[in-house]
Parts: C-alpha cells; structure tokens; sequence
C-alpha cells in the first residue's frame, strides 16, 4: 500500500469507528437516560406508566413510615404537591425528614404512588441535590441559602 | 506568621514561575544559552517555594490553628493527626495547592533528570510547565486562598466531612493527582515539539517514561477511590459512572492510548502527529476533570467546591490551554515529518486498533458525562446518564479491544501474519472456551452471557502468558536454557504481560462481582440468621463504641460455616457531633477472592435492625488486577532503555536471538 491509501485506510478506519461509536451512543441516549420531575410535574402532567424517572424534593415532614422488612414509605414534597414514594432497602445515612432527596424508579398512576428502588441523599449536612434547588426555586419557594454549601 | 510566610512564598513561587514561563521560551528562539539555563533553576526554585506554602499549611492544620479559616472549616482538635494531615488535601484550596505542588515537583523532576535533553527542548518543556503552573497559581491566590485568616478566631473547628476520615482519603488524591498532573509533562513535551516543530524517536523515548509514570500512578488512584467508595460509602459499590469518576477515567483512558501510540514512535518513528494529539489530549482531559470537580458545576459526591467564580476561571484556564494547545496543533503539526511505513496487519496496526477503540472510549464517556450538562445549559432539560448508558456503549467497544488484546504483543512490527499469531494462541483459546463452558455449567440458570465474557478476561491473562512462553522458547528450547532466556527478557516486555494480564484479571472480577453477587435486606433482631455465599450470619446485637470525635453503634455479627463459626464481624454507623453527621462503616470479611459486605440500616419499629448483606463474587480481582497493572508499569518504567542518561546498550546476541523467537 502507498503512503496514501495506508493513510485512508486509517482514515476510513477511524470513521467506521466513530460512525460506530455515535449509532451506540445515540441508541443508548434514546432509551437509556433518566429525566427529572418534581412533584408538581408528576401530578400535573402525569408521567407515561413503566418509564424510569427521578424525583426529587424535600422528605415531607412527618410522612416517614417505616413497615416490616426493610420497607419504608415517605412523602417527597416541592412544597406545592406531594408523591408518596415507596423503598425496599436501606435509607442513606443523610435521609432526614425535612432534607433533600432524589429517588429513581417507577410511579404507578393507578395508586399514586412512585416505587423507587434508588434513594440519593445528599452527602453532607449543606448538601442538597442541584436538581432539587433548582425545583424549588422554580416554584418559587426556595428560600434557605444558607443551605448552599460554603467550600467545605 | 508561619501562614503569612507560606502566603508570602506562594506569591514568589507566582513571580518565579513567570519568569521560568518567559525567559527560557525566548532564549530557546533566539539561541541564547544563558537565557534558557535560567528554567532548571527556576524550577527548582518554584518547587522548593511551593513546598514551603504547602508544608505552611500542613503547619496550620497539625497545630489545629483556627485563626485559618480553611482549618476551621476542615478541621477539629479531637481529630486524629493523620486526618489532620490528609484534611489539608480534603478541601478545595487545600487540594488544589497540593495540585499545584505535584506539578511543580513534576517540574523539579525534568529539570534534574533531563540534563541529556537537548537544550532548546527542555528549555521550551519546563517553559510551558511554567505556564500552567502561573494560571493555577493565580487561581489559588485569586479564588482560593488557604492562607486566609479568620477574626475572630473560633475556639474549636467544624470538622472534616466524615466520609472523608478515612485512609482511603489520605492516598486517593495525591496518587489521582500525581497522575492527573503528570500528564502535564507529556503535554509540554508535546507543545515544546510543536514549537521546535522537530520530532523524532528520541522525543518519545523521553516522553514514555513520564507518561508511564502518570498512568502508573493514574490506575493506582483510581483504584484505590474506586475501592475507598466500595468499604467507605456502605452501598457496596465499586463503580458508579459518576461523573467524578468519569473525570478520571478519561484521562486514564487516554494516557493508556497514549502508552501505546508512543511505543510505534519510539520503534518505528510512525504516528508522530497522533502521538503529539493524544499526549495533548490526556492532559486535556485532566484539566476537564479538574475543571467538572473543582468548579462544582457537578451534582456529585466529590464536588465539595461550589462557587460560581472559581467555575468561570478555571473554565477560562481550560479554554486557553485546551484551546490554545489545539490551535498550535493545527498550525504546527503539518511540519512534522511522518515517519515509518508499515502494513495494516502488524503490531503497529495493532497499537493502531487500540488506540481507536480508547479514544472512541473516551468519546463515548466523553458524551456521557457532558450531554446531561449541555442539554440542561441549553433546553432546560434535567436528564440523568447512569450506568445503562455506560454499559451498552463503553461494553461493547471493549470486547473487540480484548480479544485483540493477546494478538497485539505476537505480531512483528511493519507486517506481520494474523494466521500465525492466531496459532500461537490455540492453546489460550482452547483453554478460555473451556473456562466459558465451565462457568455456564456451574452456573446453570444464571446469566449465559457470564461465560464467554468470563471467558474473555481468562484469555486476556493467557495470552499474556503465552507471549512471555513464546518469547522465552519454552517447549521449543530446553526448560534450563528458555528459563535462563526469561529471566534475561527485557523489563518491558514483563511490564507489558503484567499490565495486559492485570486487565484480564480485572474482567474477570468485574464479570464475577455483577453477574454472581447476592444480595440481601433483612430485618434482623438479636439471635435471627441470614445466609450469604455459603455463610451463616448471626446477629448479636448492637454495641456502643465512643471513638476519638464520634460515637457509633456496632452492630455484632458471628460468621459460620457448616455449623461452625468461623469468622466475626461488626458493622457499625457512626455519628460525628461536630458536623452532626452519620456514616455507615461497612463490615467486610475476605474469603478466598470473594468477600461477605455488611452495612447496617436503621432500626424498624418492631424493634428489628434493618441489615443489608451482599455476597461479592471474587470481587477482589477487580483490584488485584489494577495491582497487576501498576507493576506492569512499575516494571516498565524500570527498563533500562527508558533510563534516561543511560547508554543504550548494545543488542546482546541473546536478546537478538529472543527478538528473533518472538518476531
């Protein structure tokens, strides 16, 4: 081969790569990745049943049960609405009535309630998931910010 | 006053550096030897003036002096003093100090091991060192001084993050970093050669020793944090593709292509120009990192920096280095001679391979971790990219990359035969099919598709295997002679078995560790039992322990086996009053390569303990194979070609005879 057809062949080579590489990405993106709602949105405009979303708000104040098994129901409020939220499992070392919270899963029109299988908490005790600062200042309650971490 | 002194040598370090940036690049246009003599001093200089304000701050934090408020923030006198240490790095000023130190000891190192360099490349290399060390000085001194007083001076701290005490914490970021940073020496190299616009073999035999160093230390870092998040975080995770994570993860994949590419150059004087690209690349993604944790414009659990105007100004160190790198790139890379020739089929084009499947691999994660972030900068729209993502794109790009893995090291250089190589791996095939088929029976029901990919870590270890056979002519040669041939291998070629049979090692874990873990939720009380990998836990109930800045509950586990107990362990949540924070400590048992994960929940209102209790299926190969990784670069780095200074020896006719056998 010449210098040059060695050098389309590279070329050619790396083309089908990321031609490749773009039909897998744009696949998984499709399918693959999560929206965020808040409250107010999953009761407004209703979320299609089976689709994977993440909630986030403050844990309601109060609304924390806990059952037998490892199961615990709570609210996730935006202060506006409220989603009860089902788990099976063990809460982060930050979940707090009060505090931030993002939970990822299903929700179920039928009965209203959202069945995570992931609860995010947040890490520190300022810490409060920018998803769910950004909600709250959407609806327009946003109002401690002090709770916006200092550089620690 | 020993803050102010380590403030006052910050500012100096600033001033020498910008001479060390301007004086050494002008002498080398002009050819004068006096102006580019001054960079090895100034080096030096810079190195020593930043140790001084890093040793200041180290100060500060064992003397437990609250009139500094980073101390304040990040420390607490109750704390142990190894925490006090590793709490100057667990902060934003103070890690991005010890950012700036490791560079400028970077620096240091070129300007004492680089004296065969030639004049005009080391003075152009330690100038553009200097470069990035002014911008990152300035944005400690502009946006993040460590050094700055509080008045009045509090009695008592408010503590480290909790999750932070750790040991894990203590290594994790000097080694991420000394990785991270360490790529600035490729990349100034790269800049250097741009501005002399000369490149040649030499170049990439002083570039390789750097970069193998970066990477070495980069797989040990990410290691290490990835372990750190798996016993310290209680969610019995070893990887997230979290964005943090991601951040490192590029760079490392880059710096791997990297390695590769640098080897053609140095052999075969081929692939200047994309060698030149991808050492400006890994540092390019190591200031992208920075950039994603440091700014804090991640929702994540590293980012412990959020402010707006430390964002802008490293997004702005980001654009002209970035930027201004790619610019020099395209304006100067045409000037470089293009080098050897060689065949599609050869160990060059094998390297070749490699490097498209990384890049293509950090583009995917590329897309992955910064779509979610354009698309909410410009729709609006929140969207999450988690692990499904990650796993069909990153997963199939790899399994291509290693079955070609054991080829790459069994093919000549320039052309080489595919048939013939594919011979010499029958048995390893033989042996991985095998394995495949073992794993499926064994595990009958489980995921079929656990097999071959089990399979295909197995065949990765041998063929590194088979590479070092072949090369030392066991089974050709008598055992005496091919072991005595083994021994006088190269280092090198050792370092290349290590690293490619660590990754093999590591497949295997991590197929292991997904497909076969169990896991469990149980509600436990005094007395009840739960079964894990084979185990019998007891629970014995719940123990307080007061340690030096926190309480904790323990909870009391009895391990069994058939009947008889065999082992115990405690899992325990702590509560920091400082920061009026809990953790989870995870109790964790090794048994063989698997390991037994307990973490503790919260207690139920029958008066049960809610108890989470995973069995990981050799998860620990996961980590031994980045061990195994390291050394292959321990071991590479230790090659007496890559010596610098050391004469190149004269090809022994045994060595020639072994390159023969391998060729």
């Amino acid at each position: 081969m010449t210098r040059k057809q060695k050098r389309l062949a590279i070329i050619a080579a790396g083309a089908v790569f990321l031609a490749g590489a773009a039909a897998l990405v744009t696949s998984a993106l499709r399918d693959q990745i999560v929206f965020f709602s808040s409250p107010t949105d999953i009761v407004a405009q209703g979320v299609a049943p089976g689709t994977r979303i993440r909630l986030g708000g403050l844990v309601e104040e109060g609304s924390v049960v806990r059952g037998d098994d490892a199961s615990v129901t709570f609210g996730v409020t935006d202060t506006n609405e409220a989603v009860k939220v089902t788990y099976k499992g063990i809460l982060p070392d930050l979940f707090r009535e009060g505090q931030g919270v993002v939970v990822e899963g299903v929700f179920e029109p039928a009965s209203g309630t959202f069945a995570a299988d992931t609860v995010l908490a947040k890490h520190d005790e300022n810490y409060m998931p920018k998803e769910v600062v950004d909600s709250l200042k959407a609806q327009g309650v946003w109002q401690h910010d002090t709770a916006a971490p200092a550089a620690n | 006053m020993v803050t102010e002194l380590g403030h006052f040598a910050l500012i100096l370090a600033l001033a020498t550096a910008i001479v060390q940036a301007i004086v050494p690049v002008l002498g080398a246009r002009r050819g004068d030897a006096a102006m580019m003599a001054v960079a090895p001093a100034a080096a030096l200089a810079v190195f020593i003036l930043v140790a001084v304000a890093f040793l200041a701050l180290v100060h500060a934090y064992v003397i437990s002096d609250f009139s500094v408020l980073n101390v304040v923030e990040n420390s607490h006198s109750m704390k142990p003093m190894i925490y006090k240490i590793t709490g100057v790095w667990g902060n934003h000023e103070g890690s991005m100090l010890l950012w700036v130190s490791i560079l400028v000891l970077f620096s240091a190192l070129v300007a004492v091991f680089g004296r065969n360099l030639p004049a005009t490349l080391k003075a152009n290399v330690l100038g553009v060192q200097a470069w990035i060390t002014v911008a990152f000085l300035l944005f400690i001194l502009l946006t993040s001084n460590p050094f700055a007083r509080i008045l009045p001076a509090p009695a008592e701290g408010n503590d480290l993050n909790p999750i932070l005490q750790d040991i894990g914490l203590a290594i994790h970021p000097p080694l991420l970093y000394l990785g991270y940073v360490g790529f600035s020496v490729s990349f100034s190299f790269a800049l250097a050669a741009l501005i002399e616009g000369r490149i040649d073999a030499a170049w990439a035999r002083w570039v390789r020793p750097w970069t193998l160093a970066a990477w070495t230390f980069l797989t040990a870092g990410i290691a290490m944090g990835s372990y750190w998040a798996y016993y310290e975080l209680g969610w019995g995770g070893w990887w997230f593709w979290d964005p943090v994570e991601n951040a490192s993860f590029m760079p490392w994949l880059a710096g791997t292509a990297l390695l590769h590419s640098a080897v053609v150059m140095e052999k075969r004087e081929a692939l200047k120009v994309w060698t030149v690209f991808l050492a400006i690349l890994a540092f390019s993604l190591s200031l992208l990192g920075t950039f994603l944790v440091r700014s804090g414009v991640l929702t994540s659990v590293h980012a412990f920096a959020t402010d707006p105007t430390r964002g802008v100004f490293i997004l702005a160190i980001l654009a002209i280095f970035i930027g201004g790198a790619l610019a020099l790139f395209g304006l100067r890379a045409t000037a470089l001679r293009t080098g050897g020739l060689f065949a599609p089929i050869s160990r060059e084009g094998a390297l070749v391979l490699n490097n498209l499947f990384l890049t293509t691999a950090v583009a995917t994660v590329f897309v992955g971790t910064l779509y979610p972030l354009l698309l909410e900068a410009t729709a609006g729209t929140k969207i999450s990219v988690g692990a499904p993502f990650f796993n069909l794109t990153f997963g199939p790009l790899m399994v291509p990359l290693l079955l070609a893995v054991p080829f790459g090291p069994l093919l000549a250089w320039k052309r080489a035969d595919l048939l013939a190589a594919a011979q010499r791996l029958y048995a390893a095939v033989g042996v991985s099919m095998a394995v495949a088929l073992l794993v499926v029976y064994l595990r009958e029901g489980g995921p079929v598709l656990a097999g071959p990919a089990i399979a295909l870590g197995v065949f990765v270890i041998l063929g590194a295997i088979t590479d070092l056979w072949l090369r030392a002519g066991f089974g050709r040669l008598e055992t005496g002679v091919a072991l005595r041939r083994l021994a006088g291998l190269p280092r090198s070629a050792f370092g290349t078995a290590f690293a490619h049979a660590g990754l093999g090692v590591s497949v295997v874990g991590i197929v292991a560790a997904s497909v076969f873990s169990t896991e469990a939720v149980v509600s436990m009380k005094p007395g009840d039992t739960v079964t894990a990998g084979g185990y019998t836990l007891r629970f014995e109930g719940l123990r307080d322990v007061t340690g030096p800045n926190y309480t904790a509950q323990s909870g009391e586990f009895t391990v069994s086996r058939a009947g008889s107990v065999v082992a115990r362990v405690a899992s325990a949540k702590r509560f920091y009053p400082a920061r009026q924070m809990p953790t989870t400590e995870a109790g964790i048992l090794t048994f063989g390569a698997s390991q037994l994960y307990v973490s503790l929940g919260d207690p139920e209102a029958n008066g049960g303990l809610v108890v989470r209790v995973w069995w990981k299926s050799w998860v620990t190969f996961i980590w031994y194979g980045t061990l195994l990784m390291m050394l292959g670069g321990a071991l590479s780095l230790s090659d007496r070609r890559l010596r610098i200074g050391a004469p190149s020896r004269p090809r022994a006719p045994k060595a020639a005879e072994a390159a023969k056998a391998a060729a």
